[in-house]
Formats: C-alpha cells, sequence, structure tokens
C-alpha cells in the first residue's frame, strides 16, 4: 500500500516536471523549431537571451511590479488578517469571503472588472493599473496566511507586554511581528510568485510597458524560440538555488510553532 | 480558524479602524466596486461601439439563442469538472505520502510542488505542444516502442490536450490545501481509531475524510475556478473549436469591443460560482483557500 502511494506521488511529481524537464532540454538545443529529433547542443541561446533588451526589460519590469505589488499586499493584507481576527464584527463571515473573492473567483473577472472600473473613471492603462491588479490578488492570498497565524497567537502575549508597560508599538515590534515573520515570509513569497508570472489579470490592465510574461506572450504569436526557453530556465534556476537556501536556512533555524 | 477567544468587541477604537479601513477600502475601490460596474454592463445596450445607459435583456437572449455560444457554455462546465476530479485523483494520494511518509524531506517535496509556479505560466502551456506535437516527445516515444508506425497529429489541438495542459498547471493549486489539511488533522486521533479496531480504510473513510473534508473542496473550487477562467491555455493548446467561455469574454473585451455581451458571459460565469460558493460556505471551505 505505502509502496504503490510512493509509486503515485512519485508520477505525479514526473508530470508536474515533464515539461519543465523539455522546456531546459531545448534552450541547449542547436535548432530553432522546439521539436524532434535534436540535431546538436549549444549555449547560444543563453547568450541570446541575456543579451536580449527587451527580455531583460521585460524581467525587470516584472520584478519591479512583483515587488511594489507584494510591498503593498503584505501591509494591508496583514492589517486585514488583524481587524478580521482580533475584534468581534457582525457579519464577519460574510466579511472573510467578501475579502478573498478575488482568490476564489476567476482572474479573468478580476481583469474585466478592473478594465470597466478604470474605464469608468478614464484612468489611463499601465504599469500602476497592472499592479494594482496585481495588489488585489496578493492582498487575499498574505491576508489568509496571516489570518491562520495570528489566530494560533494567544493574545495573552500581547496583554503580557501591555501590562508589563510596553507601547502598542513596542508590542507590535517586539512581540506579536517575530511570531508572524515565518507566515509573513510565505505569504509575500506567494504574493510574488504570483504577480511575477501573472498573465490573465495584467492582459487586461496592461499599458506600453511589458512585463516578462506579456513579453513572451507577444512572441509566442510569432512562435516561439529557444531564447524564451533560456530565459525561463535561468529564472528557474535562480528560484530553485533561492528556495533550497531557505530552505537549508529554515532547517538549520526551526520555527517556533 | 476564527478564535473567538479573546477578541475584542469592535466598537468605535482607533485600533479596529486602523486596522479594517486600508484593505477593506483597496477592496471595495479595486475590486467590488468594479465588479458592480462589469455587472452593470450586462443589462446595457451596446450599438456599434458606444454602450447605451438603457437597460436591457438583450445580451442574454443574444447568449440564449446562439448555438455557438450554449455548447461553449457547457463546455466549459465539463471541462472544469473533468479538470478538478483528475486533479483531485492525481493530488489525494501525493498529498497524503507527502503529509504523513516524506519524514524529512516534506519540506523539500513541497517546495517541489510549488517550484513549477516560479517558471512561466506560458512557456510551461506551451511545453505541452513540444510534448505533445506531430514531432514531439510522445510521438518520438510511441513510434520508438513500436504502438505508432507513424507520428500522429491527434495529440494536440483539441479537447485532449487542452485538459491534460489544464489539469497540469493547476495541480499545484490542488496539492496545497489537501497538503495543508493532512498536516493538521491530530495524529492521535487516526492512532484512536486503529486502537478502537477500524480498519485502515474504515479509519480513512471516518476519522480521515470527514477532517480533510474542507480542505478538499477548497482545492476543487480553486481548480475548478481557474480553469472556468482561463483563456489562455485554450488558446495555445486547444482546438480552433474548443474554446471557453473566457475566450468569448476576453474577445468580447478585446477585438470583438462588445463589453456588454461579455459582461453577461462574466454574469453567467460569477452565477455559477457563488452557487458554489454558497453550498461550500456551509462547510467551512472558503476558511482553507
Amino acid at each position: 500500500m505505502n509502496a504503490l502511494l510512493a509509486l503515485w506521488t512519485g508520477l505525479v511529481y514526473l508530470f508536474l516536471y515533464l515539461p519543465i524537464g523539455v522546456i531546459v532540454l531545448f534552450s541547449f538545443s542547436q535548432g530553432r523549431v522546439l521539436a524532434l529529433p535534436i540535431r546538436g547542443w549549444t549555449l547560444d541561446w543563453y547568450r541570446q537571451a541575456l543579451s536580449d533588451d527587451r527580455l531583460r526589460s521585460g524581467l525587470l519590469t516584472s520584478l519591479e511590479v512583483a515587488a511594489a505589488a507584494t510591498g503593498l499586499a503584505l501591509v494591508l493584507g496583514s492589517l486585514g488578517a488583524f481587524a478580521l481576527q482580533r475584534y468581534t464584527i457582525p457579519g464577519r463571515p460574510a466579511l472573510r469571503t467578501l475579502v478573498v473573492l478575488p482568490i476564489i473567483l476567476p482572474g479573468i473577472l478580476t481583469g474585466v472588472a478592473m478594465l470597466s472600473g478604470f474605464a469608468a473613471l478614464d484612468i489611463p492603462l499601465g504599469l500602476t493599473t497592472v499592479i494594482a491588479g496585481h495588489v488585489t490578488i496578493g492582498l487575499p492570498v498574505v491576508l489568509n496566511t496571516v489570518a491562520a497565524r495570528v489566530a494560533r497567537l494567544p493574545q495573552s502575549l500581547e496583554e503580557a507586554a501591555a501590562d508589563l508597560g510596553a507601547t502598542p508599538w513596542q508590542t507590535f515590534w517586539q512581540v506579536v511581528f517575530p511570531n508572524l515573520r515565518s507566515a509573513l515570509t510565505a505569504g509575500g513569497l506567494l504574493a510574488f510568485t504570483l504577480s511575477f508570472d501573472e498573465i490573465i489579470v495584467t492582459l487586461f490592465l496592461t499599458g506600453e510597458d511589458n512585463t516578462l510574461p506579456m513579453e513572451i506572450w507577444a512572441r509566442l504569436r510569432f512562435g516561439m524560440t529557444p531564447a524564451i526557453n533560456a530565459t525561463v530556465s535561468l529564472i528557474l534556476g535562480f528560484s530553485l538555488a533561492l528556495a533550497l537556501i531557505s530552505q537549508r536556512l529554515a532547517l538549520t533555524q526551526p520555527l517556533k510553532d | 480558524m476564527l478564535g473567538k477567544r479573546g477578541s475584542r468587541p469592535a466598537g468605535r477604537t482607533w485600533g479596529f479602524w486602523g486596522t479594517f479601513l486600508p484593505p477593506f477600502l483597496w477592496l471595495s475601490g479595486f475590486y467590488l466596486v468594479p465588479l458592480g460596474v462589469l455587472l452593470s454592463y450586462a443589462f446595457l445596450r451596446h450599438e456599434y461601439v458606444t454602450i447605451l445607459p438603457e437597460f436591457t435583456w438583450d445580451n442574454f437572449h443574444q447568449i440564449a439563442q446562439g448555438v455557438g455560444y450554449r455548447h461553449t457554455l457547457l463546455r466549459t462546465v465539463g471541462v472544469a469538472s473533468l479538470v478538478t476530479l483528475i486533479d483531485l485523483i492525481l493530488a489525494f494520494p501525493a498529498a497524503y505520502c507527502l503529509a504523513f511518509q516524506a519524514g524529512r524531506f516534506k519540506g523539500l517535496l513541497s517546495l517541489l510542488i510549488l517550484l513549477p509556479l516560479w517558471s512561466s505560466y506560458l512557456v510551461r502551456v506551451f511545453a505541452w505542444r513540444i510534448i505533445l506535437g506531430t514531432n514531439g516527445i510522445l510521438n518520438s516515444l510511441l513510434v520508438t516502442l513500436g504502438v505508432l508506425e507513424q507520428p500522429s497529429p491527434w495529440f494536440l489541438y483539441n479537447l485532449f490536450s487542452m485538459t491534460v495542459t489544464l489539469c497540469y498547471v493547476w495541480l499545484p493549486f490542488m496539492v496545497l490545501p489537501l497538503v495543508t489539511a493532512l498536516e493538521r488533522l491530530p495524529r492521535r486521533l487516526l492512532e484512536a481509531a486503529a486502537d478502537l479496531g477500524a480498519a485502515p480504510w474504515q479509519g480513512f473513510r471516518q476519522v480521515t475524510l470527514p477532517l480533510v473534508l474542507p480542505g478538499l473542496l477548497a482545492g476543487c473550487l480553486s481548480v475548478f475556478s481557474l480553469t472556468l477562467g482561463d483563456y489562455i491555455t485554450p488558446t495555445l493548446i486547444g482546438g480552433s473549436g474548443d474554446i471557453l467561455v473566457g475566450n468569448l469574454v476576453a474577445s468580447q473585451f478585446g477585438v470583438a469591443a462588445n463589453w456588454p455581451l461579455g459582461s453577461a458571459f462574466a454574469v453567467l460565469m460569477l452565477g455559477l460560482l457563488f452557487t458554489l460558493m454558497v453550498f461550500l460556505a456551509r462547510r467551512g471551505v472558503l476558511e482553507n483557500l
């Protein structure tokens, strides 16, 4: 039974990583056409990807958008988590549902709704509207993660700090924040990830500056080249390294939970 | 999840309004009100490229009378249900293995579920063209194995390739809530069930399953909803006749420039999801997203 379970899990991972393997494989392929057989191996696509200005500026734009969106989502989401978790409000379940709507309802609805809203107010589309869209998706993600943590954080800690003469500000930074760090990291990471790769909402809200997914989308219509594979492989390698390092840190410094 | 213990009544305190207002105003201004604007378009008349402020059911009549529209709506619900079911079957054993048997590799393996999301969604979808195409990986494999004599174009640009790809891209959103739900399961309860003579299957059905149901349904809702609104995968991988309702919305808000008709489709999508949510909210699913 256990062996069967492990086998099934192995197959699921194979399914998850087969396309990734294919992407990486073809980033080293000599031919321009992304099909078998592979005639030879090359690093040219990496050279091309690194010297491609539009891919690079797309990447930078994506990083900027994701950083801005994640920052705002972290602040707003944490505030919301406290409001909904620490106070008794009439209609809290309904509010809770309203708040997570942007991640329950499909992105296309967020996209066309925000497009309609901006159009009604004659707000021009651009990176600002894209960031607004990404914050709207990231906020509920952060809120959910932080709320789950706040719920398990005994309020007596805060009360004890207050009794011992700490100001609310001190209580927050010295008592509450250290306990929330892992939840904030997890929520922020997820919000960043979602923003960095977002295309479904972005397509409706974007102006002239392309994020990386938008740049890739524009190129896909003329057929994909291995240079895109190389870019994606580089990003993947970089995030894998980051993930492994953070995993390593998390293992050596066990989080209090 | 919602700890009632020690929560304060929200009076007119600074603490409450200071934490509540910023996120609430953001979501109202950027999401709820725009959603209202969107819904209102569905009941407005469209003429050439302008929207007339005149109440009408025309957009819904147009959908009801269009055979193609009706088929697309049915196809969307069918594909979304199928993708949800397949992902659940794929994800549950894997999540179970991760939660209970992965030991010290649990962290790493959970990370590996999330990692594909860090590469590009578009490129991962495109990778399936390379796998399923006529000169693709699957065809070369089948020809080498002697199953097929010649590469076949059957695997790409149809409902099959679209379903496989949709299952693939949304699978992590099924695995993660399941792992969380299984991890929260009190082990002692399972041991108690076993001690009291429950067969493994009984323990699973009567203890594990009811306790993870909210997380399981949360995963299902996510995958269903993500599939329902996807218009990129059908464009890249589906056949020309296999579009989903997301494609109709996207084209009405894009090239076709008929926002009222596009909104009417959006209203139908919303109606379906709200109905599902009403059923699922009672089971505490929404706190598990």
